[in-house]
């Protein structure tokens, strides 16, 4: 085969990041401990670039290469930009937290970035193949980041175990796969489109692969009930570290799911659509009232996660471009959320103290009146209040959802957001109302991280607001 | 003469057995390691039956981008068991239960 010139300017994207991250690999051997500011700089200054190659080759570029395993289209310039965008705050805001544990290592970034690479693929597969080598390259990367803490239990823990249940999903999903290709007996996903459009959505290698697809896509989302594998791997990790994993690859799995619902199973949506909305009912249902009982931060973001988790399935299950729009703008605003809120988590934490029970947060408004307020912009949004941005994100999920004509469950939904919206709001009372007790609660000095983490929360207020281009964006990409 | 079902019960029977491992093994989590690999071997064997009476050789080619990847995961899998014996001296399932609720 002849690689013309116009298939690598496709994947410039990930030929910065490879080509980057491998460098980078090679400059963090020699630098050690002195230089590591300097990779550090680079790691982020590297995703900055990367998000500039798709910029530079235009967000309405649209083209398939390498004999269709790679598209190339708004929806993957969308997603690209937010993944690496997401990810360059999440460096930003886990570099105070690691330097004080002594975690603060070239492998951290180096692993990040691969992880990113794989998101970065995945978003853009055209074929089986590429959706199951970039998933795979964005998942192993992750678990050995929660292994980083190579010396606490409970990090050792939670690294097992989402590596088994990560594998799982993985092989679940593949053996789906399989039956796809089995039925229309080719791996790229158009074709497969056009395979089974003819041929009847019951035929059992058909309904067996879509089961399977759709297992193993709710195990990666985190959705219940396959969801038990989530709270226990955000509370071990090192907060650093789920911050990560907590937000940008939610994006990938969004996009990975619509790359295989929708372009390839497209012509199956009301069977899919079904099995969507009672993932999105169980996972709201099982998100928020966990999520009420739950002491410790980490593991309450995490039930907060599969709460969310339905929101974006039920923007999912509409079938249709306005659902994959909402659905599309629901996971961006909550990959931002989300890395706020546990950015917030990295921000009071010192060394030997984590700064994850929710008690820590006492009086908080007390000792920096303006954390507390970044902080009471996040949950606020996390809950769903105006004007911030959680609240248009939920608006226009329920509208798809309305628009499909689900009422009930639209009503169970907002039912439910409501239910959740008390254990945000639990979280702003303890920091303005009850009394400081631990003298330790002063947010860190780190320049990076304030200023990064001040935008993130006041980016939830701006893009409230001002919510049209990003909702235009979202709209585009499905067009 | 062996038909695409056999492979697809094969497949299917080996699919099971490595669920089953994953889920009904308290004991060691050796046992889990060894129980993905079957269950990416279990889509294996689909693989190459489906490529093999779809003569199609896509299949074939994928087969091999999953024994790489199977490959890369058994080494991380060990390296994070590893840091699991050395954190807890026990690689027990049922002793994994520091974090609950």
């Amino acid at each position: 085969m002849i690689f013309a010139h116009a298939d690598l300017n496709l994947i410039l994207p990930e030929l910065v990041l490879v080509t980057g991250t491998l460098a980078l690999l090679l400059f963090d051997l020699f630098a050690r401990q002195n230089g590591r500011w300097m990779t550090h700089i680079l790691a982020i200054l590297l995703l900055v670039l990367a998000a500039a190659s798709v910029l530079a080759q235009g967000m309405g570029l649209t083209a398939s290469g390498w004999s269709g395993v790679y598209e190339r289209d708004v929806l993957s310039a969308v997603l690209k930009l937010a993944i690496y965008g997401v990810s360059a705050l999440c460096l930003l805001y886990a570099r105070p937290y690691l330097a004080d544990r002594r975690l603060w290592s070239g492998e951290f970034y180096l692993l990040v970035l691969f992880s990113v690479t794989g998101m970065s693929i995945l978003v853009s597969a055209g074929s089986l193949v590429t959706v199951y080598l970039g998933l795979e390259l964005m998942a192993l990367s992750t678990y050995a980041l929660v292994a980083l803490d190579r010396d606490n239990r409970k990090a050792s823990e939670a690294a097992i175990k989402y590596f088994v249940l990560g594998a799982l999903a993985s092989g679940i999903l593949l053996y789906g796969l399989s039956m796809l290709y089995g039925a229309s007996g080719t791996l790229d996903l158009g074709e497969i489109a056009l395979a089974l459009g003819g041929s009847q959505p019951t035929e059992p290698l058909m309904a067996f692969g879509l089961a399977f697809i759709i297992v193993g896509i709710a195990f990666k989302l985190g959705a219940a009930p396959f969801h038990m594998w989530l709270p226990d791997v955000y509370e071990g990790s090192p907060t650093a570290v789920t911050t990560f994993i907590g937000s940008a690859p939610k994006l990938a799995a969004f996009g990975m799911a619509w790359r295989l619902l929708d372009t390839s199973l497209g012509g199956l949506s009301e069977q899919w659509g079904d099995m969507l909305a009672l993932l999105a009912l169980a996972s709201l249902a099982v998100g928020n009232l966990a999520a009420l009982v739950q002491t410790n931060l980490k593991r309450m973001l995490a039930y907060s996660t599969v709460s969310h988790v339905g929101f974006l399935l039920l923007g999912l299950l509409h079938g249709g471009a306005n659902g994959y729009a909402a659905a599309l703008f629901y996971a961006i605003v909550y990959a931002l959320m989300s890395a706020g809120a546990f950015g917030m988590i990295l921000w009071l934490a010192r060394e030997g103290f984590e700064a994850e029970e929710i008690d820590d947060f006492k009086g908080l408004n007390q000792r920096s009146p303006w954390a507390a307020f970044i902080m009471l912009l996040l949950m606020a949004s996390l809950a769903g209040i105006p004007p911030l941005v959680g609240f248009f994100g939920k608006l226009v999920v329920l509208q798809a959802v309305i628009e499909s004509g689900r009422l009930w469950l639209a009503i169970a939904a907002v039912i439910f957001a409501v239910i959740g919206a008390y254990y945000y709001l639990r979280v702003i009372k303890v920091m303005y109302f009850d009394q400081s007790t631990d003298e330790r609660l002063i947010p860190a000095t780190d320049t990076g991280l304030r200023i990064g983490l001040s935008a993130n929360g006041l980016a939830q207020l701006g893009l409230g607001l001002f919510a049209g281009p990003l909702l235009a964006w979202c709209v585009r990409a499905f067009l | 003469m062996i038909t695409l079902g056999h492979f697809l019960v094969f497949g299917a029977l080996l699919f099971s057995i490595a669920v089953a491992g994953i889920f009904l093994n308290r004991k060691n989590v050796i046992i889990l390691l060894m129980s993905i690999e079957l269950l990416l071997l279990a889509v294996n064997v689909n693989f190459v039956g489906f490529s093999r009476f779809l003569d199609n050789i896509d299949g074939q080619v994928f087969v091999f981008f999953i024994m790489t990847v199977a490959a890369a995961e058994a080494a991380i899998g060990l390296a994070i068991l590893v840091v699991l014996f050395r954190n807890r001296a026990t690689i027990n399932v049922a002793e994994l239960d520091d974090m609950k609720g």
